[in-house]
């Protein structure tokens, strides 16, 4: 399975997505910049965390209208996989192709630490290898985490089981709506969350549960 | 020309660094300050001298980069 990783001036998780997708996948991915206008055919194309651009104006503003985004999108558009995270997360719900926005964290403070995610739909191209309701543990590290979205958006993206991810056992550490920590589209192939499942793939991270989402994204047997 | 954009959040849209000023006025003392709410402004100069054009610039500015329409409002103001 063939990967890209999006890279942009001052993402800093870019190398741990790619050392976790060369190693779940069996290949590096293919990396492309800010300003590429094309992104070779891939199976999934993997937004990492960071700040990019400092994260002036707001978090992830800047980086969504950068060329590669355009680029990313139409292949959204054409069903390729696309995951964001944390930074990413806020680059694809500032480009639109997630709903909602991601506020500063409730306590105002950067938070960094393990928590516990629940895995609110199983059913997903990304949480197949996970069990319904299954618990498990993932870094998080970020300012401005707190997931909002407006009533009706809220109840769509409840109602079409696009939350996937959700803070369990009291542990969400942004004050999001509803505990969310990643939702997918409605199409289902793009998904975005603030947790880093891509530190938490081999027993040297001290756990492996992250794993088993880009084995789902990637199509690899368990 | 010049411009003034001023950014809000919307109404009922969370805004914890505006509770947190609330909070910090009332702890100096101030009595009487009810809700803070927090945004951003954008002095813009604009090399053109079409007020109507300069207008609809500015307002695709705000609906491109400058607000998120999700959660912000915007008011564009030129001088």
């Amino acid at each position: 399975m063939k990967s890209a990783v999006v890279l942009l001036p001052g993402l800093n998780r870019d190398r741990d997505m790619i050392a976790a997708l060369t190693k779940i996948s069996g290949q590096a991915p293919a990396t492309v910049w800010q300003t590429d206008t094309e992104i070779p055919d891939v199976d999934l194309i993997a937004i990492p965390g960071g700040f990019s651009f400092g994260d002036y104006l707001r978090c992830g503003a800047i980086a969504a209208r950068m060329p590669v985004m355009r680029a990313v999108a139409e292949k959204a558009a054409k069903g390729v996989t696309v995951i964001g995270v944390c930074n990413g997360f806020q680059i694809l719900v500032e480009a639109g192709l997630l709903p909602g926005a991601l506020m500063r964290n409730a306590s105002l403070k950067f938070v960094c630490r393990q928590i516990k995610l629940e895995i609110a739909n199983a059913n997903t191209m990304f949480t197949r290898r996970y069990q319904p309701g299954q618990v498990i543990r993932s870094p998080v590290a970020h300012h401005d985490g707190n997931y909002f979205a407006d009533v009706e958006t809220l109840a769509r993206l409840e109602g079409e089981g696009q939350v996937v991810f959700r803070y369990a056992d009291g542990t969400n550490p942004n004050g999001s709506m509803n505990d969310i920590a990643g939702i997918v589209n409605d199409k289902g192939n793009v998904l975005g969350l603030m947790p880093h499942p891509e530190n938490l793939i081999e027993a040297a991270h001290g756990g492996n549960d992250g794993r088993a989402l880009f084995e789902s994204a990637l199509g690899i047997a368990a | 020309m010049k411009a003034r954009i001023t950014v809000t959040l919307k109404n009922g849209v969370l805004d914890p660094q505006g509770k947190a000023i609330e909070h910090a006025l009332s702890g100096l003392g101030f009595d009487g300050v009810g809700q803070v709410r927090q945004g951003k402004v954008f002095d813009i100069e604009l090399t053109g001298t079409d007020k109507a054009k300069a207008e609809a610039d500015l307002k695709a500015m705000c609906d491109k980069l400058l607000a998120n329409t999700v959660i912000e409002n915007y008011a564009v103001e030129i001088a």
